[in-house]
Order: structure tokens, then sequence, then C-alpha cells
């Protein structure tokens, strides 16, 4: 025994003396994670937003969150004598006066735009490889939870400054809390402290951005990782994987040295972004007041398909008994995401209901293996990019010299048209790729190479495939439809008949499959040749 | 031979391939030495930003490619800090690649569902527990504890209650009042018509008299365009026409979509732009929505001129500014 080992033995003796973890720990420090780089999406969203947490507690040393107005006197000459707030001059200063500050508040920005690619990445991972089914429902929501409440955070992170475009930012959010019926202008008094924009905005957002949503974040996070640890990492199908097993590498040394080293990557990626890529330059803005504004406005990414949806929507407005209703706001600002995202977190439990499938699941699916769930998937994708899109649409006009008109009308039309034309497409080529599989298992590997046969035909020479890949490619399930009774004993329809039949018909939707090659077929197949 | 359909059967893990560094001694310490010339740049890394931090002033700027001008203390702060971090991550990643043991290892995994026996000790003890309780027996004690807890949640709602003052008129009214006078913004200077070209365009706000304060709160329902047509351009009817002055046109600046600030004026064809959310006005047509999604027009400032000659509003304005609201009645 080395020294070394006698150390680290000591060590281990030591904390179980303590806490009695041995049994425990002896367990988890060789638990077993399988490899895959798609799994590595969710860690980028944990370390960045550690990388938050350290560069958002730097900007908060000098960063003070008031709208008190001062006159600037920093050494940024264009802005020099004018009135703002404070919170705009500390952030001018973090910028400008502080060594290293305009580095941590860029990355602090990349930090924020990367934490919510990953969380979306990540979403869409679990998503079309199915590992949110049972018994990772709970999970599905809680990321969910996590992406509505990144948005939050986001906008609030970047309104903070009070420049000219984060304040014309709160001043949208501040039209759609208005447009709520009957408690809309309370509501908004009360957040504002007034009328917009008045002077308690800024700090009160301040604490929500600080400290009530980072606490909440902490809490899911925990939670999240916890039941990623007690339930096992989800593993692609393959050789020697089982819904009974997990195959993968142990945590000690192997995890911890390249999730570790993962977070120093993800950290030096996100100090390159910001020590090279200038990110909201709030000192081209300028102060926020209501009269002005830059042309382009523009919010982040993630916020970015909310405000195509409301550029795209029709002017409605209902005027009866003394009030008004803003559909033009409320549709696109609060009713449309309201759906979606209440859609995306029960979509586990939809799923459930339309496949009659309880079973828990740990190996995931392939895609195409799912046509209607990917199908699905693309469709909302579609209809969250053509909003995106939109939510560029100045921008984009400008660029390909386009006049908003036709950008609008091909938003207005795209968003109703391309969804469902994606969730066609998408299914046939799922269909499509398991024919591909099927005779890739059947009839084996195109080698490209021709041979003429005695009676002067010319055949393509096909080599079989390795048994691993075979089994990758047969190895899914193809459940059957459900079928549910469509009429009760006596043959009369009810209710229930009728909740079943549309049940039996999603269901059969949702199983059409080509059927996977099977060792007969291709035994078959060889006494034919 | 029965007909069943056989299916293609799994192989079993794929035989375990060793690396080079598990049978090249050679090969190992050569990855060892790559490992450590990774911690060796970062510690580098880590030296230029101290360098940076203390020695380059920050109006250094130098040239880099595609970058163009760059200041140099914030480049080597940033690209110091890179370094560092990003080759301790790939020292530890080529270091667990390389030489730490890289077999597949298969741990089993158990169904979540607890055995039927404990599974029914348990609903029998959670079903126990709540017939215990009794509320099901006890109707009063369940209605008042609902009643109890639902009137609780309203502690908060009510201390919420001083957050802000109540809307009251607040959103229907502004500042402008018969005969106030109509000031550039910036600059606070009266504005007489001839101060206006034909095709003009001014920012103005109502005049504040000497040592008042103006809120951005009261700047965000004041701020009001001003722009000049020649008046045979306008297309409005008789009572509009007459809140113009010598082809002088006052509308609210806030949009009535969202309350942005619609500040693009496109002289050719004389449209508002909103930059938010693209809302087109016709100018000449009293603020007529032409596109995008706001549904009403920018309200109009019914202007005059003084017995001085200085512009004033000859009335407030006749409809709230900015955004819908519920209360709103038109």
């Amino acid at each position: 025994m080395t020294a070394r080992e006698r150390i680290a033995g000591n060590v281990a003796g030591y904390v179980d003396d303590r806490t009695g973890a041995a049994k425990w720990m002896k367990k988890n420090l060789t638990k077993v994670f399988p490899d895959h780089w798609s799994f590595l999406l969710g860690e980028i969203c944990l370390y960045s937003f550690i990388i938050l947490l350290l560069s958002g507690t730097f900007l908060t040393f000098w960063f003070d969150p008031s709208m008190r107005e001062v006159v600037y006197d920093g050494s940024y000459e264009p802005l020099k004598g004018l009135e703002m707030s404070a919170a705009y001059a500390s952030t001018l200063d973090i910028s400008f006066e502080v060594r290293g500050g305009l580095l941590m508040r860029q990355i602090h920005h990349w930090a924020a735009l990367i934490f919510m690619v990953g969380i979306v990445v990540h979403l869409l991972r679990v998503y079309f490889t199915g590992a949110f089914r049972k018994p990772r429902e709970f999970n599905w929501i809680i990321g969910v939870g996590l992406l509505t409440l990144g948005i939050v955070e986001g906008f609030l992170g970047y309104s903070l400054p009070d420049d000219l475009l984060s304040g014309t930012g709160i001043r949208i959010a501040e039209a759609i809390i208005q447009a709520l019926p009957l408690v809309g202008s309370y509501i908004a008094f009360f957040a504002f402290g007034g009328a917009f924009p008045g002077e308690a905005f800024i700090p009160r957002i301040y604490t929500v951005h600080v400290l009530l949503l980072p606490g909440i974040f902490l809490a899911l996070i925990t939670v999240h990782l916890m039941l990623v640890w007690y339930q096992k990492h989800t593993q692609f199908p393959g050789p020697g994987r089982t819904e009974k097993n997990v195959v993968g590498y142990p945590l000690m040394p192997v995890y911890m040295a390249k999730a570790g080293g993962f977070f120093f990557i993800v950290f030096g990626v996100t100090a390159f972004l910001g020590a090279v890529a200038s990110i909201n330059p709030i000192w081209l803005y300028g102060p926020y007041t209501p009269g002005q504004i830059s042309a382009g406005s523009q919010p982040d990414w993630y916020m970015g398909w909310l405000d195509g949806l409301v550029r795209m929507a029709p002017p409605l407005e209902t005027h009866a008994f003394g009030h008004t209703i803003s559909w033009n706001i409320l549709i696109p600002g609060l009713i449309l995401p309201g759906i979606m995202f209440t859609g995306l977190a029960l979509y586990p439990f939809i799923e459930q209901w339309a496949t009659g499938d309880k079973r828990e699941h740990h190996l995931l699916d392939r895609p195409r293996n799912t046509p209607n769930r990917t199908a699905i998937g693309a469709m909302a994708l579609t209809f969250t990019l053509v909003s995106l899109i939109n939510g560029g649409n100045d921008i984009i006009a400008t660029t390909f010299h386009l006049t908003i008109n036709q950008m609008m009308w091909f938003a207005r039309i795209s968003v109703i048209v391309l969804p469902p034309l994606a969730f066609i497409i998408t299914k046939r080529l799922c269909l499509s790729l398991q024919r591909a599989d099927r005779d890739l298992v059947l009839h084996g590997r195109e080698t490209g190479r021709l041979v003429r046969m005695p009676n002067g035909e010319f055949v393509e020479v096909h080599e079989p495939i390795s048994a691993e890949k075979a089994w990758l490619l047969t190895s899914h399930e193809q459940i059957a439809p459900l079928e549910l009774p469509e009429h009760d004993a006596a043959g009369v329809r009810r209710p229930a008949a009728l909740k079943n039949k549309l049940r039996n018909r999603i269901s059969r939707a949702t199983a059409v499959a080509v059927p996977k090659a099977t060792e007969t077929e291709r035994r078959e197949l060889e006494g034919h040749h | 031979m029965s007909n069943e359909i056989e299916q293609i059967k799994d192989p079993g893990l794929p035989a375990h391939v060793h690396r080079s560094t598990d049978t090249d001694p050679k090969a190992a310490a050569r990855a060892e030495r790559q490992v450590a010339i990774l911690f060796g740049l970062s510690a580098i890394g880590t030296l230029l930003l101290i360098y940076s931090y203390i020695f380059v002033k920050d109006d250094v700027f130098i040239f880099i490619p595609v970058m163009g001008e760059t200041n140099a203390h914030q480049l080597g702060l940033g690209m110091g800090m890179a370094i560092a971090l990003f080759c301790i991550g790939a020292g530890l990643i080529h270091w667990a690649k390389t030489l730490m043991p890289d077999e597949e290892v298969i741990a089993h995994r158990h169904e979540f569902r607890s055995e039927d026996e404990d599974r029914a000790e348990f609903i029998k003890t959670v079903k126990a527990g709540a017939s215990a309780a009794g509320l099901g027996r006890r109707p009063l004690i369940k209605r008042t504890l609902g009643a109890a807890l639902g009137l609780s949640a309203l502690t908060p709602l009510l201390l919420l209650r001083d957050l802000g003052p109540l809307p009251k008129d607040d959103l229907t009214k502004t500042s402008w009042k018969a005969g106030t006078r109509l000031v550039t913004d910036p600059g606070d200077r009266p504005l007489r018509p001839e101060d206006l070209e034909v095709g003009a365009v001014a920012q103005t706000l109502p005049e504040i008299a000497p040592g008042e304060h103006r809120s951005l709160a009261d700047i965000g329902k004041d701020a009001v365009l001003l722009i000049r047509l020649r008046p045979e351009e306008f297309n409005l009817d008789a009572e509009r026409l007459s809140w113009t002055h010598e082809g002088i046109i006052a509308f609210s600046k806030i949009c009535s979509h969202m309350g942005c600030a619609v500040a693009l004026y496109e002289q050719q064809t004389k449209h508002l732009l909103c930059p938010c959310h693209q809302s087109t006005f016709d100018v000449t047509r009293a603020a007529k929505v032409i596109f995008g999604p706001a549904a009403r027009p920018l309200p109009q400032l019914n202007i005059t001129v003084d017995e001085e000659g200085y512009l004033i509003a000859r009335a407030p304005f006749n409809e709230p500014v900015g955004p819908s609201f519920w209360e709103r009645s038109s």
C-alpha cells in the first residue's frame, strides 16, 4: 500500500466514523453512468448555472439596484453629464471602472444564454428519446418548471441595467399585465408602485432576480439531480443493454474526472465568449426614458418567439360595456404560451393515456421508432421557430430587402400551415427510416460492388450487417394499438364507449409502424438465395 | 419446428478493446505528459490574467484580425481566464479518457415498485391514518378547516396591497391641459409654428414651471410628436382638421399597442412606425393603423397657438394614451 492509498483510506475511515456513511458511499461512489454525448446537455445547464451564481455574485458587489436619479460622471465620455438611474450608472461603472467588470458582465450574460440553450436542447433530447416516460414524469415536470423560470429570470436579469433597450422590454411586460381583464391595471400599479415606470420596479425585480428565483432554482435543480441519481440514468439501446441494467463507467474516478473537467471546459468557453464577443453593450443604448427608443429593438432569443407571436397578432380588441379586452396582447402574450407550456408539462401523461403503456422504461427510444411523438415534437418546434423568426422580422426584412408586410404574412400563414405539414413530413420520414432499417437487417448493407450474373443480370452485392447493429435496429418494442370496447354488453354506445373510440383511434395512429425485421424472416430470405 | 416468430437476438456486450495507453507504457507516458502540458498551459493562462490585471492599462487598444481594435486589458483578462479554465478541464478529461480505466461496467436496475406485501402494508397504513383522523366522519371540522385555510390565503394578498397606489384616473389623465405650451424634448424650448419646416418632426412635452420636475412616468404619458405637413396633404374630417394648426398635427408618442415610443417617421409615406412590433400609423388619416398588431390610432392632441404665437394644447387628450386596459371605455 502506498502512502497515498493509506491517506485516502484514512479519509474514508474518518468520514465513516462520524457519519456511518460507508455502506451508502461504497454503493454510490461506484455508481454506473451510461456514456453518450447527449447526456452532457443537462450538465451544461448545471455548470452554466454555477457560473451564473459566481459571476452574478461578483456583479452584486458593485451594482446599485436603484432608480434614484444621478448625473453620470464616469469615464465613458459620450454619456458624461447625463441624468440616469443609479442602476444604469452603476452598470456603466462595472463596465468601465471595475477591472474585470465588463468581462464578468459578459460572462454572466453569455452563461445565461448558454443556460437557456442548454435547457431547450436538453429538453429536446429528453423528449425525442422518450426519457420522460415512467418513472421519470416528475423530473420532466421539474424540467418544464426550470425552463419557464429560466425565461423569467433571464428577462429580469437583462432588465436590471435600466438601459433604453431593457426599459422598452419592461414597458411591454407592463402592457401585458395591464391587458389582464378586471385586475390588470391594479396589478400593474401594485407591481410598479404606481404609474409606469415609477421608482420601485428595479429594486423589486433585483430581489426576485438575485434571491427568490435563484433559491427556487437551487431547490428544483437539487431535486432534479437527486431523482436522476436515485432512478439511475436512462441509456440508449444496444448490445448488452436491457431495461434491467445500466452499462457505463463508475462515478469514481472516471465520471468525477470527466464531469469535473467538463465544468472547467464550459467555464472556459464562457470566459472565452466573454473575452472576445461583446454582448449587451448597454453604453450604446443610453439610459431608459419612456419617450425614446432604439430601432430594431430585440429581446434575448428565449423571449424572441413570444415577441414574434405578438408581432404577427391581428389587431383585435373588444370594446363593450365600457371595458376593453386586448386580444392582440392576451392571445399571443398569455393564452398561447399558457397552452404550450401546459401541453409540454402534461405530455408524458397524454402519451400514457394514448398508448395505455404504464410500464417503467429505462431504455431510450430512437426517434424514428416513435413516429407520432417525433412528429408532434417537430410540429411544436416548427411553430416556435416560425414565431422566433418573426420576432426578428424587422432585422430580417432590412437584411434581405423584404418588406415588413411580406414578413408578417409569411409568418401568419406559416405559423398555421407549417406545423401540420411538419407533422406529416416527420411522420413519413420516420416510417421511411424504419423501412430502411428493416431492409438493412434483411438484405444487408449495399456495398456498391456490382456483379454480373451468368445470365447477364447485374446485381449489387449486399453485405450482412453485424449482429450488434442488427440487434440495435430491431431491439425496440412495437406495441399493438389499444382495443377498448366501443360498445357495452348490450351493444349500446355510451359516453364511455365514445371516449374509448377516441382513445382507440389515437392509439392506432400512435402505433403505426413498419414491422421490424425478425430472425425468422431473415432465415426465410436466406433460404431463397 | 414451431411456427412462432423468432426475434433477432441480443449478441451481448461487445468484447472490450484495449487502448494503446493500456498496452503500451510509452503511450501511457506520452498521455501523462500531454495532461501535464495542459495543466501547465492553464497556469500560463492565470499568469496572463494576473499580468493583464496589474500591468495593462484599460485604455490600451491593440489590433486583432477579425475583432479589429480591441481593448487589451479586457482581452488579456478574459483570454487568461478562458485558457486557465479550459486547460484544466481538457487536462482532466484527457486524463480520464487515456489513463483511467475504460472498461464498461454493468450495474443492475430494479423496478421501483415495492414488493406486493410492503405495498399492501403501506396502503393500509395510509388508509388507517386517514380514517384515524376521521375527516370524512367529521364534516364540521373539514368545512371549517377548509374555510380557515382559504381565508388565510388572503393574508399575503392583503399584505401586498401597499405595493402601490390604486390606479384611479392615472391611466386616463395626462399633464396636458387647455393652454399648456408644447416645449421641445430635450431643451424645454417653447415652439412656434415657424420653427417646424414642412416635413419636420419634433418630440415635445408639456411645459413645466421652472424648478418643477418631470418624472419618467409623466414622460411616459405626455410625450407628443409634432409633424408638419402641407395642409392639403391631410385626409381628415372637419373636427380633426380643426385640431391641427397650419399643417402641424400632434399625436401621443406612446404606442396604443404596448406603450413603446413610436419614434420612426417615414417622410416619404408619412407613416409613423413603432419599432417594437411594427404597428404603422398613417399621419394623414389621424394616425389610423395601417399595419401591425395595434388596434387603435394614436390619440391626437388638439393644438393651436397662444397670443404670443407659441404652440399650445387647446384641450387635453380626449382619450387615454398608451396601451389598453380593462377600464378603458373605447
